[in-house]
């Protein structure tokens, strides 16, 4: 369905995204997992075709979307895949919704575009997506404005918003970052089930391992703008190949004991201006040698993963 | 009011230096600021650059048209337009900036101390700047102007009323975000006295923006020097200003435009140049959203 | 709910209008000179300037002129202009017409004109169009009106003899005020407008609009001009009294009959209740200005209408 090899990102002279490569079918749901900075959102962006909204392009590899390549798309045909088979869920519901309109028109306008429908069929089938997504009296909620409602509830609509016109794929920007804990597991079940319900394609996106070991088949591990690990998510949580993904997994915590030691990940992430020369993670991995500063790994497909290591497969 | 000016000069200090040469760094800002700081000099050794002196009249040859040896002509009593313009730098940038000075100091303490203590006094303070915000500052110093009669010293006063309402407002706005900022609150909880978290915590921090806007308010306090010179209510006879120069003009104004149009030119050059020059500090300082906040 | 609003809205202006007239009719009452001297003819005896005197009620306590002027106000007696000696109400109504006239067309040329250009400038990709409009902008917002208003004068009714030179007689002469006042009007709704959408593109829910797939030219019109009209509509309404300043210096170098032109005479002659009748005036189109503007404000924005009432 869809398939993104060596995708490469600039700002002008700055590069912040390289080397990013994965593949997801109907049905699948694969988590896109680093820090912030790691270059997560702009995959993301570029997925959607929106990086030239914030100045960025697309200067190297390809994305194929259902047989049709992306990267040269015309901007109109674009617009046409754009809510109707690419559906967008972003960060922060507080300020995703127009704060001057009312929520139905938000979500009608799918409808009404994709779909050519009239005013009130659009009407009908937004309240219809709204009570599958289990909001309470959608007729009304079309009539509010969004901030007389809660983070998850716009959450919700913004959701809704990405489903009105049935797209293929979802792309979920840290879907719940920004809400409060007991709504994130409410989000994340409900994306879960809209997948098997559906048949989508969901690229989660999100900073927290635990969220992807709950619900995603596949993972792309990122850092410092490059993807350094890749594979179905019970093969990297059972033999993670890349030292970085390795720390992430140990910062979850495992059970309700107080006295489990957590661990973190020493040094900082690097930003894009000052990206390390050979692989990015050297100064901040207990495992680098002399090779690690100067020359960048290329991925290795050990077992069922691919890994940026020049370790990757080593017994330790 | 005196720490509060002291506070300005160590603040501008601190921040002057680096920020000013940046915003010399464009083309742009090399140029506005070179005919600033070539204007002050200008007005400063007045004396010894003008070719005639700004006051002799020569009735024999009223209404010259530009040309040799007056540049750019004589006016009605044959005085030499070139002279009274370049002395003419010197009354409406000492007025401007000594209003300007007068209002930041002002504006500063009332908006301090407003946003500081808030409460009744904050809202009083307000209420009343508000009112004179909505109202025009052509306005309000003619009206400052009728009240204590016209002269060089009341058009200081009346322009450094007119704005006195923005100083507030912006070091107010300033003075309330920074109230919120964690380092603050961390210095309140210590039990720091209000003065002492005033004077070194937040008016050093709240300085640079209403600095920039004083400096575009001096653009600003120019052209108002000159409308109420228009107006027969700045400066008097025979001191020059290019606001009195364009008032007395109008009457050859068919006769001898020059003698309003060069004056003006000189007025709009300069205020272009005190904002270009203020855009140049803006990005430099990137307090862009500050001085909009307010 | 808008109604609600507009009636809290409304409330509020009480207070504000009593500190106005308290305060027009102070600073009318500080004004140096004497209006009795004016009206004095030479060889007239003590007596007589007495009688003036109680005539127009100066020998009174201030609070009590204050009460006297204001209670007359409300029956729309704004007492005798003592140089011109004819009711303040008849000088008002005769001039109002003509301020209104040229402060309604500029307002509404600069607003109209303003929007469209800020909107161009903030939406075009021509480098030559951005740098030509901020160089009006700059000019627009710097040019001394007056001198603007000599130059039009010069070119436009001098030189190539288009317009006439001053009065209010006929359309033609409306042209040139008009500009005058427009061009600095129209250069700061320009800005207000470009500022203002260059902010709201950077919002969050654009990139959720684009991912709708909906086109730039419908983003814009449907939602970027909606957002971007809040700091112009409250712009536009703190600046009609701006609006009418520019009028006062208008009306001034063309001669043109009106408020501004009556002010100026009043307080050069140091004729109170005129001087105080015109400020009220303005003061007057002031507030009602900033209550239009809010008013329009929240009609535009849900948040502002709760959050009020």
């Amino acid at each position: 369905m869809l398939e993104v090899r060596d995708l490469e990102v600039a700002f002008g002279p700055v590069a912040p995204l390289s080397g990013v490569s994965f593949s997801l079918a109907k049905g699948e749901k694969l988590g896109i997992v680093g820090e912030s900075g790691s270059g997560k959102s702009l995959t993301a962006m570029s997925v959607m075709g929106l990086l030239p909204l914030s100045g960025g392009r697309i200067t190297g590899g390809s994305i194929v979307f259902d047989g049709q390549e992306l990267t040269t798309l015309a901007e109109s045909a674009y617009r046409k895949l754009r809510g109707r088979r690419l559906g967008l869920i972003t960060q922060n519901p507080m300020t995703s919704l127009d704060p001057l309109q009312k929520i139905g028109p938000q979500v009608d306008a799918v409808a009404v575009l994709h779909l050519s429908m009239n005013a009130s069929e659009a009407r009908t089938r937004t309240v219809e997506i709204l009570g599958t997504l289990r909001i309470p009296e959608p007729a009304l909620i079309c009539d509010r404005y969004p901030h007389q409602m809660s983070g998850g509830m716009k959450q919700r609509i913004v959701i809704a918003m990405a489903l009105a016109a049935d797209p293929d794929v979802l792309v979920a920007d840290e879907p719940t970052t920004a809400l409060d804990v007991t709504v994130q597991a409410q989000i994340i079940r409900l994306l879960d089930d809209l997948v098997k319900e559906r048949d989508l394609a969901l690229v989660l996106i999100t900073h927290d391992m635990s969220v992807v070991a709950q619900t995603c088949d596949k993972v792309v591990v990122m850092y410092a703008g490059r993807a350094i690990e890749y594979g179905p998510v019970e093969a990297i949580f059972d033999a993670p190949q890349h030292p970085y993904t390795q720390a992430l997994i140990n910062c979850i915590p495992k059970g309700l004991s107080t006295d489990e030691h957590l661990s973190g990940i020493s040094g900082t992430v690097p930003t894009v201006s000052n990206y390390p020369k050979g692989c990015a993670f050297h100064p901040r991995c207990d495992r680098a040698k002399n090779i690690c500063t100067s020359e960048r790994p290329a991925f290795i497909t050990y077992g069922n993963n691919a890994a940026a290591c020049h370790f990757a497969g080593d017994d330790r | 009011m005196t720490s509060n000016i002291g506070t300005v000069a160590r603040a501008m200090t601190g921040f002057g230096n680096s920020a000013i040469g940046s915003a010399f760094g464009s083309w742009l800002g090399k140029i506005a600021g070179g005919f600033l700081v070539l204007l002050v000099l200008t007005a400063i050794f007045a004396p010894w650059i003008t070719p005639f002196d700004y006051a002799a009249q020569n009735l024999m040859n009223s209404n010259a048209a530009p040309g040799w040896p007056h540049l750019l002509g004589t006016d009605q009593f044959g005085r030499d337009v070139l002279s009274r313009v370049i002395y003419g730098a010197r009354t409406s940038l000492s007025v401007s900036a000594t209003a300007i000075a007068i209002s930041i100091s002002v504006g500063m303490t009332l908006g301090a101390a407003a946003g500081y203590f808030g409460g009744f006094f904050e809202r009083a303070v307000m209420t009343v700047v508000d009112l004179t915000w909505s109202f025009p500052d052509i306005l309000i110093a003619l009206i400052f102007v009728a009240t204590i009669g016209p002269g060089l010293t009341s058009t200081t006063f009346a322009i450094a009323i007119a704005y006195l309402a923005q100083f507030t407002r912006l070091t107010r706005a300033q003075i309330v975000r920074l109230k919120r900022e964690t380092f603050i609150e961390a210095t309140i909880n210590l039990g720091a006295k209000p003065r002492h978290i005033l004077q070194y915590h937040l008016l050093p921090n709240a300085i640079a923006p209403v600095i920039v806007v004083g400096m575009l308010a001096i653009g600003d306090g120019i052209v108002l020097e000159a409308t109420l010179g228009f107006f027969g209510l700045g400066a008097q006879p025979p001191t020059p200003s290019w606001g009195a120069m364009m008032s007395s003009g109008t009457a050859q104004l068919f006769l001898s435009p020059w003698v309003i149009i060069f004056p003006g030119v000189v007025v709009a050059v300069t205020v272009v140049a005190v904002n270009l020059f203020g855009d140049e500090l803006i990005r430099a300082l990137n307090i862009r959203d500050r001085i909009r906040g307010a | 709910m808008l109604l609600r609003y507009i009636f809290y809205r409304s409330l509020m202006l009480i207070p504000v209008s009593i500190s106005i007239s308290v305060v027009i009719f102070l600073i009318v009452h500080l004004l140096p000179g004497d209006p009795i001297d004016n009206l004095i003819r030479v060889g007239s005896s003590p007596d007589d300037r007495l009688a003036l005197i109680t005539k127009y009620g100066l020998d009174q306590p201030l609070f009590v002129q204050y009460y006297r002027w204001i209670s007359a106000m409300f029956q729309g007696d704004f007492g005798e202009a003592i140089v011109l000696r004819r009711p303040v109400a008849d000088l008002i109504s005769q001039n109002l017409p003509y301020s209104l006239t040229l402060g309604g067309l500029a307002f509404a040329f600069s607003s109209i004109v303003g929007i469209i250009l800020g909107t161009i400038s903030a939406t075009t990709r021509s480098a030559i169009v951005k740098q030509f409009m901020r160089g009006f902008i700059l000019l627009g917002s710097t040019v001394p009106g007056f001198w603007l208003a000599l130059l039009m004068i010069l070119f436009f009714a001098v030189q190539l003899q288009w317009f006439p030179v001053s009065g209010a007689k006929g359309w033609d002469s409306l042209v040139l005020p008009v500009l005058t006042i427009g061009f600095g009007g129209v250069a700061l709704v320009a800005r207000v407008t470009r500022v203002a959408l260059l902010d709201v593109r950077r919002e969050d829910f654009v990139t959720l609009l684009h991912a709708k797939g909906l086109s730039m030219r419908t983003i814009l019109v449907r939602h970027l001009m909606p957002h971007a009209m809040l700091p112009v509509v409250t712009i536009l309404a703190l600046r009609i009294g701006w609006i009418l300043g520019g009028a006062v210096t208008v009306e001034f170098v063309f001669g043109r009959p009106g408020l501004g032109l009556l002010l100026i005479r009043a307080l050069g002659q140091r004729d109170y209740p005129v001087v105080q009748g015109c400020l009220l005036m303005l003061a007057l189109a002031v507030m009602l200005g900033t209550l239009i503007g809010d008013v329009a404000q929240a009609a535009m924005d849900p948040r502002i209408r709760e959050e009020k009432t």
